[in-house]
């Protein structure tokens, strides 16, 4: 049994940003294994019903699930790319191996370059009896629902009207569910207007201004008080007022999932427009271990179209520094940055715009405030 | 709740397979996860926390949290949101916080 | 205020909506579209070129009334779903539906105003196919001509209930 496998390029992680990586080493020769938690390729794509904004050169119009089928044929099809799911990677380590569980097997693979393309995780929000069964991350009704095809209940509160909130509300209208509201303690919509537009002609009300005080029911929710908040974000006593629905729907944010990053000693940097702690890396995504890149949400929350096009600026350059160069290197990585650009260039990336602006550490690299623990 | 109609997705669902779930016979189909399975029973408590035993359900859906630790064929700690659910397994509520396996 | 509720206001509106001489020549598309987003899709969905290319993709998109023929075909390819149909001389609407059951022809339904309020019934007279149109379907509605800007969306079922 072979406990140590070496490879060229390690991606970890088979989200959009991971598998679009893979296929552009891939393509020009790089050998590649993908690590992949769940039992299939395509992350949180393979849960978006809805057609993709951005731009038609970069799939827009396209549902995220049929994005998620091309990109997996493709990979399939790449003799380069090897797919290891249901395997975790637990550990990077100074000799620069990471650790896999995969499949309940333990191991270890040693790899040229890495491209840690892990994602996010749902972020929690505080109120009481927020851990009542019930109360659920959005991306757990999008699992359950578009994934297994199961209700996550029959009358829903949405918690959070940014895209992902709007988002879940029109899935799950379309699976036959009650949305009851949409819960938001700005005072405006952050998502897409158009978004906020296709709930709200359903008969569904957007409450801004507004948030949780509780959740209601012993052993699972019975509903929610919903309460006002002034424009401090602080509770108007006296506006409490009750919603029945048997689930509460938390969508009020991400957060990267950057452990790894951390652990192999990346500088990170704390930038509240991105999400959280992000890693300090170059515009080809290195990190500040020679070794590695980052990719996607892990880098900092974004849209999937940008996740894919950073994912291809990982692969492209990952697989130069290995030595597959090829000659239209230089002109697709300028393509890729350019289209990113674009994708990000109007007042909705100015929050993205923000936060990138924090991240280029090239004159100020600043010290993993993990390193202490390591 | 099964979806049997909708707009966008076709639900191509594998074999029907059963489980144990505290005693219970539970029917669910090939390719779902054991908390998607017990969900769609209608089960939505799958632990109950360490300390204070309040209720857990499923939270994240995608092995993130430790909300739907469970026993299953003895082992404890099984991210059940992650794990496909196979003929005659037995799944069990945790009670402890279980130990090694040796 | 569309940014607090998610229905646009009349301003936002008339910004949208071609003259009342527009209007009566005849099918007209109104994109009801008014944040600058990163998207472009509409523009490669017109056989017309009535939808102006984008300088910058986040623009907002801009619609050329005088060569709009109405047909239709930008209103499965938005997906914000914010394309409209606006037939003012037949008194008919064509919306996007993604939702189930899908109405038949001759069915009568419940028009919705842009709050999710029933305001009257209406009549589905054309419905395309959603195989077509990669799931979304288009549904053609005849209404009262009074109704014909408020209308957005429908309500299939019960039109007692």
């Amino acid at each position: 049994m072979i406990l140590l496998i070496n490879t060229d390029l390690l991606v970890i992680g088979g989200g959009p940003a991971g598998m679009t990586a893979a296929l552009k080493a891939a393509k020009r020769k790089a050998e590649v294994i993908i690590v992949e938690r769940y039992h299939e390729l395509g992350g949180q794509l393979t849960k978006q019903t809805h057609r993709f904004f951005g731009s038609k050169s970069e799939q827009a119009g396209t549902r995220g699930i049929d994005i998620a089928r091309g990109l997996t044929k493709e990979i399939q099809n790449m003799s380069e790319i090897k797919v290891l799911t249901e395997a975790t990677a637990q550990g990077y380590y100074e000799d620069k191996i990471v650790t896999v569980s995969y499949q309940n097997k333990f191991r270890k693979i040693r790899a040229k370059r890495i491209i840690i393309a892990t994602g996010a995780s749902e972020k929690m929000m505080l109120f009481e009896n927020n851990d009542l069964p019930g109360v659920y991350g959005a991306g757990a009704i999008q699992t359950l629902m578009n994934l297994y095809g199961i209700l996550p209940g029959k009358k829903v509160i949405m918690v959070g009207a940014g895209n992902i909130g709007l988002i879940v509300s029109y899935q799950l209208l379309q699976a036959g569910v009650e949305v009851k509201a949409v819960i938001e303690a700005d005072s405006e919509i952050g998502g897409y207007l158009v978004h906020a537009s296709k709930i709200r002609r359903t008969g569904v009300p957007i409450y801004t201004g507004h948030s949780v005080k509780s959740a209601i029911g012993e052993s699972s929710v019975k509903g929610a008080e919903i309460i006002k908040l002034d424009e401090n974000w602080q509770m108007i006593t006296g506006t409490e007022r009750f919603i029945k629905a048997d689930t509460i729907c938390l969508a009020v944010g991400l957060r990267p999932l950057v452990s790894l990053l951390i652990q192999a000693d990346c500088a990170m940097v704390y930038v509240p427009e991105l999400g959280g702690d992000v890693p300090i890396r170059d515009e080809n995504l290195k990190t500040t271990n020679d070794q590695i890149f980052v990719a996607g949400d892990a880098a900092g929350i974004e849209e999937a179209t940008a996740a894919m096009l950073e994912g291809e600026i990982a692969g492209l350059k990952a697989a130069s520094e290995i030595g597959y160069l090829s000659e239209d290197v230089v002109e697709e990585t300028r393509r890729l940055k350019r289209e990113l650009k674009k994708l990000r260039g109007g007042p909705i990336g100015r929050k993205i715009r923000r936060g990138l602006s924090k991240v280029r550490g090239d004159d100020n690299v600043k010290k993993n405030r993990y390193s202490h623990l390591r | 709740m099964r979806i049997t109609k909708h707009p966008i997705l076709d639900f191509n669902r594998g074999k029907k397979i059963t489980f144990q779930y505290k005693g219970q016979e539970i029917t669910a189909y090939q390719g779902e996860t054991i908390a998607a399975a017990l969900y769609a029973a209608g089960i939505r408590v799958l632990k109950k926390s360490n300390k204070y035993k309040r209720p857990r359900g499923l939270f994240c859906a995608i092995g993130n949290c430790a909300s739907c630790y469970m026993v299953v064929n003895g082992v404890f700690h099984v991210k059940t949101c992650i794990t496909k659910v196979k003929e005659g397994m037995v799944v069990e509520e945790e009670t402890e916080k279980g130990d090694i396996i040796d | 205020m569309l940014k607090r509720t998610g229905i646009p206001t009349s301003d936002d509106l008339q910004s949208v909506t071609p003259d009342k001489e527009r209007l009566l020549e005849g099918p007209v598309a109104i994109i009801e579209c008014f944040n600058e987003i990163p998207c472009d899709p509409c523009f490669y969905s017109c056989p017309f070129k009535a939808i102006k290319k984008f300088d910058d993709i986040n623009d907002k998109p801009e619609l050329d009334y005088s060569k709009c023929t109405g047909c239709g075909n930008c209103i499965a390819s938005c997906p914000g779903l914010a394309i409209f149909v606006v037939d003012y001389p037949k008194n008919r609407l064509s919306l996007p539906y993604e939702f189930l059951p899908l109405p038949s022809v001759g069915d009568k339904v419940w028009g919705l105003n842009r709050a999710g309020k029933s305001i009257c019934q209406v009549e589905v007279i054309k419905v395309k196919d959603p195989d077509k149109n990669d799931k979304t379907a288009v549904i053609t509605i005849r209404l009262s001509k009074k109704y014909l800007m408020e209308v957005r969306h429908i309500k299939v079922g019960d039109l007692d209930e």
